[in-house]
């Protein structure tokens, strides 16, 4: 809209037009807002609730097989009836019975260590390609994100015939010399450790990789040229001002890592205990829909708060973009 | 900022005219190339203890280069760079007693302005306590003792180039070294803090040098400049020198206005050389010091402030005199620039001082005039 | 010190992409293998591709499998695009917290919550599950990734291009069509292919919200997974990598002929 000279009258006609103009053109940016905003609503909070209300309710042989089901016939009874059959029955079951909160605990310690060894394995690399000559960087960015695109089942499951006890890295170590045993390693923790570092470095990679390479460079030079030795400029320097990078890349790798399957599931034993696991074999195995979805809630629970210290950071390193 | 105490007066001070003088920084043929590109070309330099030196020249002349290599961030390819007497060609930068003040001024972004000024005395064994002292010390030479808690991002670019200075300062290093420093500013703040770096620099009693590829913040900064074109030094001199006595054509053409008359020599008198130029189709006397060779081709140069402009034919010995008309007058303020066609593709730039207002200005378009200037006005380039 | 340093970074870089694409190579490596048995090498063969032309099942699992991805990540490129126009250029609205909320929760939230909680959606309202329930569930995460991208290509585009086409008389709308979706085109190219590539992959939230009769490839490849190591998923896994690489081999050099026709043309 151009705004008209304020000494000059506006004609009617114009006004009108103007008027006109405005509301249609609002009308048009709610219409454009709604569009991906419902669908949000509908496909990923309102299955939330779902999940919260199922979560209260018990579990029968039926399909679908929870109670109550609200009945939408019977009206405004219905929906007292419905209301006072809810119970936090499956929440007390869950903090009674050690395996869940076991689980919970172990997803975190797992999921944490893992991501730590993320950033110990991801930190060198995304450093390397920063300082790596301008016109090699999109070659080895691409580098970082082809396996991404590559079946994560598929890479999870070629670590099988590596690490397995007649696989090939036991194969090789034994041919070296440097073991005279071959090493248990499938189907243990270490095997999901290093699953999920695996599938999740290029994750830590890519935001630090963003972050050390907007690195203005002239500021390291700075700090060497005020007396400060290199390694140590790399601590006071180059360190904190990776900080956003360093907080993206351990929440792209922990937050997920936590309610991880597929890895535990194939790479992991008996031993690991891990929620995402749980979770799968409570609804696909024991059918006990309520649970799984008390056990979501719960997990939700112990993310929310990493979720949204994420969420506020990518907002504002998008708005410092902008 | 209005009322204060002028520096003190600047005294004459040439130290390279000693021949037994040491140098304090010295350049011993160095040539750095990167891959194919010779950014140095086996250059050497000397700077004088004190000395406020100036490299001056074009982007890509190697002028960078020149000062990185001397705080260490680039190693020379050959040759060998002397501080002192020590040579310093192969001492890591966070061990030179050299410190710069970055053309992006390079202030830590998460660190206050206090912390930054004191960044480089943490590296040293300086106690707390001196440390306190000297950052407020620095804070008080560049007045921002308020902003001390400031983030970089919160000050102003004048300020932000104030904690620069004071950051490189603080260490008292042996020579600080300045790269494009007030490019970022404003033409007013940029002449106001001109000023404040030559106090300082007196003050301080320390060894600046200067990138710029302004010659006139070269000029009113440095007491002697080195111009470089492509990777060599064409003339280190004084100011005065570099612009009165240019060495070369491109010298006399980078620094100020200058108007070129292509001639061949005719003939020597004494000191005065008599030169032929065809394109203004007569004959041009110039004071020589060294004597030209007889039929060589020679540029005679002459800064536009030398021409003396005037409706009546001037009288008088020892100046050139050439008719011409006036073709294009640019007003800028203070003075005008009249081109004066002489030929019919000639045309001469000369200076007059606008002493009157502009609605009585005498010389105008089309008017027939006549130029004079002396013989000693002009300088006889033969590079 | 530069060269010591400069070691450093290429013993790190080449490390690190042994760790990447040692694995690959060996599960590529295996497919040929002639023997049974997959770590024991026995001869070149190409025997279980043959298999795998027989296996009807695997081959169904396939074209429902991609059939969902050219859905899911058509309606992902759309919904996504839309999203990041609003969250790039709409400013403040109500609502836009959680708006951008709902757009960045997905890239991280667990894939179990994700699909038991469409899974629980679907029920509620009767939906009989199948093909469509997958392709909505993939829609609705992996527009979010499309959002992220596509803002990416938004930030980086120039605004001043838009507010001249509007100053020169182009409406709001025709501006968009006109002027910012050629500029943001090989952003949603590229959220697209990301889309696709992610519907493909994806097993849990597939094993979630799928019902009788559609049966995904990954699906597939995990129950047999679940048996043990066989070269037949060597095999298939192989194909699905050649695919991909190929995919993103044409689509960078596509991007880099764009690019080299628009500094030719600057």
């Amino acid at each position: 809209m151009q705004a008209l000279p304020e000494n000059e009258p506006a004609s009617p006609q114009l006004e009108a037009e103007q008027h006109v103009a405005t509301t249609s053109h609002s009308r048009w940016r709610w219409l454009v807002i709604a569009v991906p905003f419902l669908w949000l609503l509908v496909f990923f909070l309102a299955p939330f609730l779902m999940v919260f209300k199922i979560s209260l309710s018990g579990q029968v042989l039926a399909i679908p097989p929870y109670a109550p089901q609200w009945d939408w016939a019977t009206g405004l009874q219905g929906l007292q009836a419905f209301w006072q059959e809810l119970s936090l029955d499956n929440y007390i079951w869950l903090s009674e019975d050690e395996l869940y909160w076991k689980a919970y605990l172990s997803s975190i310690r797992i999921a944490g260590m893992a991501t730590l060894l993320c950033l110990l394995i991801g930190f060198p690399m995304a450093y390397a390609m920063a300082r790596a000559p301008k016109r090699m960087q999109p070659l080895l960015v691409m580098l970082v994100i082809l396996p991404f695109w590559t079946s994560f089942l598929i890479r999870v499951y070629a670590w099988i015939g590596i690490l397995k006890t007649e696989g090939l890295l036991n194969q090789f170590l034994l041919g070296l010399g440097v073991i005279n045993e071959p090493l248990v390693i499938l189907n243990t923790n270490i095997a999901v450790y290093i699953g999920i570092v695996y599938s999740y470095l290029p994750f830590m990679v890519l935001p630090l990789y963003a972050t050390l390479e907007k690195l203005d460079t002239s500021l390291l030079e700075a700090a060497q040229d005020l007396g400060c030795p290199p390694l140590k400029t790399f601590w006071t320097i180059t360190l904190p001002l990776a900080k956003p990078g360093i907080l993206a890349g351990c929440f792209l790798v922990l937050i997920p890592a936590v309610g991880e399957f597929v890895i535990p599931d194939i790479l992991g034993g008996s031993e690991t205990l891990m929620i995402g696991k749980t979770l799968w074999v409570e609804f696909f195995s024991n059918r006990d829909w309520p649970l799984a979805s008390a056990v979501a809630i719960v997990l939700l629970a112990i993310l929310i708060m990493p979720i949204m210290l994420f969420q506020r950071q990518q907002q504002k390193s998008a708005e410092v973009g902008l | 900022m209005a009322k204060k105490p002028l520096g003190p007066v600047r005294r004459t001070f040439s130290p390279w005219e000693e021949p037994s003088n040491q140098p304090f920084i010295e350049f011993q043929s160095v040539t750095k190339t990167f891959g194919d590109h010779i950014a140095v070309d086996n250059l050497s330099l000397k700077i004088y203890k004190r000395e406020f030196h100036a490299l001056l020249g074009g982007s890509g002349c190697g002028k960078t280069t020149m000062m990185r290599m001397l705080a260490g961030f680039e190693q020379p390819t050959s040759g060998c760079i002397l501080l002192e007497g020590e040579d310093i060609t192969r001492v890591p930068p966070h061990k030179r007693p050299v410190n710069m003040m970055f053309q992006s001024y390079a202030l830590f972004p998460h660190m206050s302005v206090w912390d930054n000024i004191a960044f480089g005395l943490k590296q040293e064994a300086f106690s707390k306590r001196e440390i306190s002292a000297r950052v407020a010390e620095m804070l008080r030479l560049v007045k921002l003792e308020p902003f001390a808690r400031r983030k970089p991002h919160q000050l102003s670019g004048g300020q932000r180039q104030r904690v620069a200075l004071a950051r490189s300062l603080a260490k008292r290093p042996k020579v600080l070294l300045l790269d494009e420093p007030l490019a970022a500013l404003d033409k007013k703040l940029r002449e106001e803090t001109q000023i404040e770096l030559m106090n300082l620099q007196e003050e301080l009693r320390m060894t600046f040098l200067i990138v710029t590829h302004d010659q006139e913040e070269a000029m009113n900064l440095a007491d002697r400049i080195s111009v470089m074109d492509a990777g060599h030094i064409l003339q280190v001199a004084t100011p005065g020198e570099i612009y009165e006595q240019p060495s070369s054509r491109y010298v006399a053409d980078f620094i100020g206005d200058i108007n070129f008359f292509e001639c061949t020599v005719k003939g020597m008198n004494a000191s005065v050389a008599t030169l032929d130029s065809a394109e203004l189709g007569t004959t041009l006397q110039v004071e020589v010091g060294e004597k030209p060779q007889l039929g060589s081709s020679v540029t005679l140069a002459v800064r536009p402030e030398k021409l003396r402009i005037s409706f009546e034919k001037p009288e008088g010995e020892n100046q050139n005199i050439l008719q011409g008309e006036v073709w294009d007058i640019a007003y800028m303020g203070d003075v005008s620039i009249y081109h004066i066609k002489v030929s019919q593709d000639h045309t001469i730039r000369t200076i007059v001082t606008n002493t009157t207002r502009l609605v009585e200005r005498p010389i105008t378009w089309e008017d027939k005039v006549w130029l004079a200037f002396d013989y000693d006005a002009g300088v006889l380039l033969t590079a | 010190m530069t060269q010591r340093s400069s070691w450093f970074n290429i013993t790190s870089l080449g490390l690190g992409f042994a760790f990447l694409y040692l694995p690959i190579l060996i599960l590529v490596i295996y497919s040929f293998n002639a023997s049974k048995l997959v770590t024991v090498w026995g001869g070149f063969s190409t025997k279980w591709y043959a298999e795998l032309w027989q296996n009807q099942q695997l081959l169904d699992a396939a074209w429902v499998t991609f059939r969902i991805a050219l859905v899911s990540a058509s309606l992902a490129a759309v919904l996504g695009t839309v999203a990041a126009l609003v969250l790039a250029r709409f400013g403040r609205f109500t609502g836009r917290t959680l708006f951008s909320g709902m757009i960045y929760a997905p890239l991280v939230m667990p894939e179990v919550i994700l699909g038991l909680s469409l899974l629980l959606l679907f029920v509620a309202v009767g939906q009989e599950r199948g093909f469509w329930t997958i392709a909505i569930a993939h829609t609705s995460f992996s527009m979010c990734y499309v959002a992220v991208v596509v803002q990416a290509r938004l930030a980086g585009s120039d605004r001043s291009l838009e507010e001249a086409a509007q100053d020169l008389g182009c409406p709001p709308f025709k501006t968009f069509f006109v002027i910012t979706l050629p500029q943001i085109l090989p952003g949603i190219l590229a959220g697209w292919m990301l889309a696709f590539t992610l519907s493909l992959d994806d097993l849990v939230i597939a094993s979630f919200t799928t019902g009788p009769g559609a049966t995904t490839l990954p699906m597939k490849i995990y129950s047999q997974v679940r048996l043990g190591v066989t070269p037949q998923i060597n095999a298939i896994s192989t194909i699905l990598i050649g695919l991909v690489t190929l995919g993103v081999i044409i689509a960078s050099l596509l991007a880099k002929r764009q690019r080299l026709a628009q500094t030719k043309r600057g």
